[in-house]
């Protein structure tokens, strides 16, 4: 009997082929496939809260007619004959659409990008076998978040002959240890389970959290010097997915790189950030099916080389294109190392703050790089290279201009890599991988 | 499908069987700088099979509709829900799904369909073209984003509710650009102005009207000076009142925030159980309710998704929190009065507490007098930016458009306004409200492990505060 994902390709292969088949002299298409079988597990107090099985899968199909273009997305079953009905079906209302709709001066022409066909087969839990593995560990603690596993498959096909495949089984326990109101954090992701391996991450978050069983301090707004763990700047550079990097938003006056792009403004020599594939978190091929280089300098030592640019843009603007995908961010983002040793960090930073994550940040002035959002988890005030206290959360309110210019005194020799877990919709690929970073003078406003 | 004869052909273990059918079309229209920009479809489309074992609720959603396709979901709803019923959070019962029949339908005057893909790109077109009203505008968009879904439950106890709704989003943006300056205008906050409605939305008048206006505003912006950096009374649009709203009452008066369910995405929450009847929210004048029964807000509904009967109750009565937002899983646990506001985003989540419409009652002051009441002040307009702690105490959010307020006058435009505060102190310096309201909300409010997006509805008066940190770029 065919698994999910060998049935999902089966069938994909067979329904997008029809599709394709259907298409008139005049037309072309694009057909994308985003399946999964997912089991969540939600946790509270170490007690399951909610669990969820979902099987899903759906196609994307771009229909270009007569310089006009149409995008629809729909269910399907991953059974061939009704899903032959329903591209029949959508391929007739897609036809409609271009009926009605203006031509597209942007649109992009549907080549043959090449072909890929990728499979990565995990280790994972057997479903009944998952709350007993995560709970027996967490013993004795207040653990809270989700469980999340099983197979997710993105493929494309067009009609000028392009095929790709991708398809992965991984996992991840995102959770956090309480004390109280204090709190520590902790991923544990990958395609192999490994019972000792999560029974050590769980271990090390109680450690980390008995560090939190002190008094908390509370700081008054300022200044400080602080300490940015991988897991905080992690949160800082999701922010350059907000149209920082896009060069759409650049032209259209929304990118927060702007004064960066126009050489207004410069970042840290010890700052740089690339799109790295290598790392193996996602697929190349964006939804056109476009192969982007294996590696792609964006900021070198806090210059701006590239925006990340669509071939729409690229077409608008007349520029050349990099296959980014339409929203224009990173998809494989890397900040690059620096010379930090892990061992130095409490003694560089001296007295200041450890900060092991952020929350709920969002531009408090886009044209001039500044964000606005919160300490969360264990987060610390340090005296003389020793951890004193854990803190009262801190609203900070700091241009990345400053926090990522003159005042970057350092970056870590060491990355860590934040997986993708967002699963609005559907469970999402990628993730980043990015280091630690010492800072003078990060601005604390509550 | 036939839900009633798919749920009748099941066969399992369970002591409790519901099914949900959802369907969902969306179609989102945007036009660029007069060019269509982008036009897509979305249908979705599934079955969430949910089963009571042993005191605990398991769930599994497919999109595979056939008889097989759902005979598996059941049976791996039935599979996890025994693996976690020794490791449950609580006993749960039948008692937390009510038995529900009935109907709800979005109030519509013109359907969604009466209106083609053409003459919304047409009138859309018009919209940007009628914001080029200086060189200095660099941006012009306009979008409509258009959702009809349809809700069919059926359950083995006898439940049999649908609720069908006709949604129309839209926006309407400008950016202007000049000496180093670049500043942007919405209509009313990015995707805000989102109502259960039918076509009639789509007004060319009052499009091109506010599309104008809006565009010239964002040219305005561009010579503005900041706005200061002090403390002073602070007025607030319903355009902003409904992020103040959503970010500062709706989300820490959700019990399963407050039972710490949410810790780990999106955060917990300063309320106690024990702040229920005794925590003094805001001032006098702060009355506040979850009410699913305004006509053409975007979280009305008759029945949330356990079937409980979806009714008005005052969450904070002259500024004392009398209630919560929990639906019946969370009161049991809790032993609270809540709401009906187990809600799920689709066929492929378990519902969850959701703040659905959480509503500012209205005041007795007129806004021209809320005005003249102040002698140093500043009026803000229409959020773009908002950030606040997992507890839901210290906040900042930033508008798109501001006046000072200067001895009982709006007087110059300024731009970059942005206040912060925590929540408690904040609301206790309300003091004054509007009697006139307006209806606002978001498609986009993000929560839940897994992550699901909701759709929420706030309609507000103008609010006036005092002694608030305000600042600009």
């Amino acid at each position: 009997m065919l698994n999910f994902t060998e049935k999902t390709k089966q069938s994909f292969n067979i329904v997008a082929d029809h599709l394709l088949a259907l298409l008139k002299k005049d037309e072309a298409a694009n057909v994308n496939l985003h399946a999964e079988e997912s089991l969540f597990v939600r946790f509270n107090a170490n007690k399951v809260r909610q669990n969820t099985h979902v099987e899903q899968r759906s196609l994307t199909l771009t229909l270009q007619k007569d310089g006009k273009t149409a995008n629809i997305n729909f269910s399907i079953t991953g059974e061939v004959d009704e899903d032959k009905k329903r591209v029949e079906f959508w391929l007739d209302q897609a036809r409609q659409e271009c009926a009605l709709l203006p031509e597209d001066p942007y649109q992009v022409a549907i080549v043959n990008n090449g072909t890929s066909d990728s499979t990565f087969k995990g280790s994972l839990l057997k479903d009944e076998e998952v709350i007993k593995a995560i709970t027996t560990p967490a013993t004795g603690a207040d653990f809270a978040g989700l469980y999340c596993a099983g197979p997710i498959i993105s493929a494309n096909k067009n009609s000028a002959g392009q095929s790709h495949w991708f398809a992965t089984e991984n996992f991840f326990v995102d959770y956090s240890l309480y004390m109280g109101e204090k709190a520590v954090k902790s991923i544990y992701a990958g395609t192999h389970w490994d019972q000792k391996e999560f029974e050590a991450n769980i271990a090390q978050s109680k450690n980390q959290l008995s560090l939190m069983d002190r008094p908390k301090k509370v700081l008054q707004p300022g200044a400080y010097r602080t300490y940015l763990a991988p897991g905080a700047v992690a949160e800082l550079a999701s922010m350059f997915s907000w149209g920082a990097l896009s060069f759409n938003a650049y032209k259209q006056g929304g990118s927060a790189l702007m004064k960066l792009a126009d050489k207004e403004k410069s970042l840290s020599p010890l700052f740089s950030v690339r799109e790295n594939y290598a790392m193996g978190l996602t697929h190349r091929y964006n939804s056109l099916g476009e192969l982007a280089p294996e590696t792609l300098k964006l900021i070198s030592n806090g210059q701006l080389d590239s925006y990340v640019i669509s071939s729409r843009s690229a077409k608008e603007y007349g520029v050349e294109g990099n296959a980014g995908d339409s929203y224009e961010g990173p998809r494989a983002m890397e900040i690059l190392p620096g010379s930090l040793k892990k061992d130095d960090i409490l003694k560089e930073l001296g007295t200041g703050l450890y900060l092991s994550n952020l929350h709920y940040l969002n531009w408090s002035d886009r044209l001039n790089a500044r964000i606005t959002g919160m300490t969360r988890y264990a987060c610390f005030w340090v005296e003389n290279g020793e951890i004193v206290a854990p803190i009262a959360d801190l609203r900070f309110d700091e241009s990345l201009f400053d926090c990522l210019g003159e005042n970057l005194l350092a970056v870590t020799d060491f990355q860590e890599v934040d997986p993708m877990v967002s699963t609005y919709e559907s469970r999402a690929l990628g993730g980043k991988k990015v280091p630690g970073m010492l800072i003078k003078d990060f601005k604390f406003t509550l | 499908m036939d839900l009633q004869r798919t749920l009748h052909t099941l066969k399992g273990s369970a002591d409790w069987v519901s099914l949900r059918h959802v369907t969902e079309k969306t179609t989102y229209r945007m036009v660029r700088d007069e060019k269509p920009d982008r036009n897509v479809i979305s249908f979705d489309q599934g079955v969430m099979v949910e089963v009571l074992v042993e005191g605990h609720f398991g769930f599994s959603g497919t999109s595979d509709l056939s008889s097989s396709g759902i005979k598996r979901a059941l049976d791996k709803a039935i599979l996890m829900a025994k693996a976690a019923s020794s490791h449950k959070v609580h006993n749960f019962s039948v008692d937390q799904r009510p038995i529900a029949k009935g109907t709800y339908k979005s109030p519509v005057v013109k359907p969604l369909d009466s209106f083609s893909a053409k003459e919304i790109s047409d009138i859309f077109v018009d919209a940007t073209r009628a914001m080029k009203v200086s060189d200095k505008i660099v941006s012009r968009s306009a979008t409509a984003m258009i959702v009809e879904t349809h809700f069919h439950t059926v359950t083995s106890s006898g439940s049999d509710f649908e609720q069908s709704f006709s949604i129309v989003n839209t926006d309407f943006s400008a950016t202007a650009a000049a000496g180093g300056e670049t500043q942007s205008r919405s209509d009313s906050g990015g995707l805000a102005r989102c109502l259960q409605v039918g076509a009639e939305v789509f007004d060319r008048a009052s499009i091109l009207e506010r599309s104008k206006k809006l565009a010239e505003e964002a040219v305005e912006l561009l010579s503005a000076d900041n706005c200061p950096d002090t403390s002073m009374d602070l007025l607030l649009a319903p355009d902003q009142m409904t992020l103040q709203v959503h970010e500062s009452i709706g989300h820490p008066l959700e019990y399963d925030r407050i039972l710490g369910d949410e810790r780990n995405y999106a955060g917990w929450s300063f309320v106690k159980p024990e702040d229920f009847g005794h925590l003094q929210y805001g001032s006098k004048l702060m009355n506040v309710t979850f009410d699913p029964t305004i006509e053409d807000a975007l979280a009305s509904y008759a029945f949330d998704d356990s079937g409980h009967p979806a009714t008005k109750e005052f969450l904070i009565h002259n500024g004392l929190l009398v209630r919560g937002l929990g639906g019946l899983e969370s009161q049991s646990r809790l032993n609270l009065p809540g709401v009906a506001n187990s809600r799920s985003s689709s066929w492929n989540r378990a519902p969850i507490d959701r703040m659905a419409n959480i509503n500012l009652e209205p005041g007795t002051s007129k806004l021209e007098d809320m005005i003249a009441s102040v002698e140093r002040g500043v009026f803000m307009l229409a959020n773009k930016s908002w950030s606040i702690d997992d507890y839901r105490n210290k906040f900042q959010f930033g508008c798109e458009y501001a006046k000072l307020i200067e001895n009982g006058k709006l007087t110059k435009t300024v731009k970059n306004p942005n206040y912060r505060g925590t929540t408690v102190k904040f609301w206790n310096n309300l003091k004054a409200v509007s009697e006139t309201r307006e209806t606002f909300g978001s498609p986009y409010c993000g929560k839940g492990e897994p992550n699901q997006v909701i759709r929420v509805g706030h309609t507000t008066p103008y609010c006036l505060f005092a002694d608030v940190e305000v600042f600009g770029a």
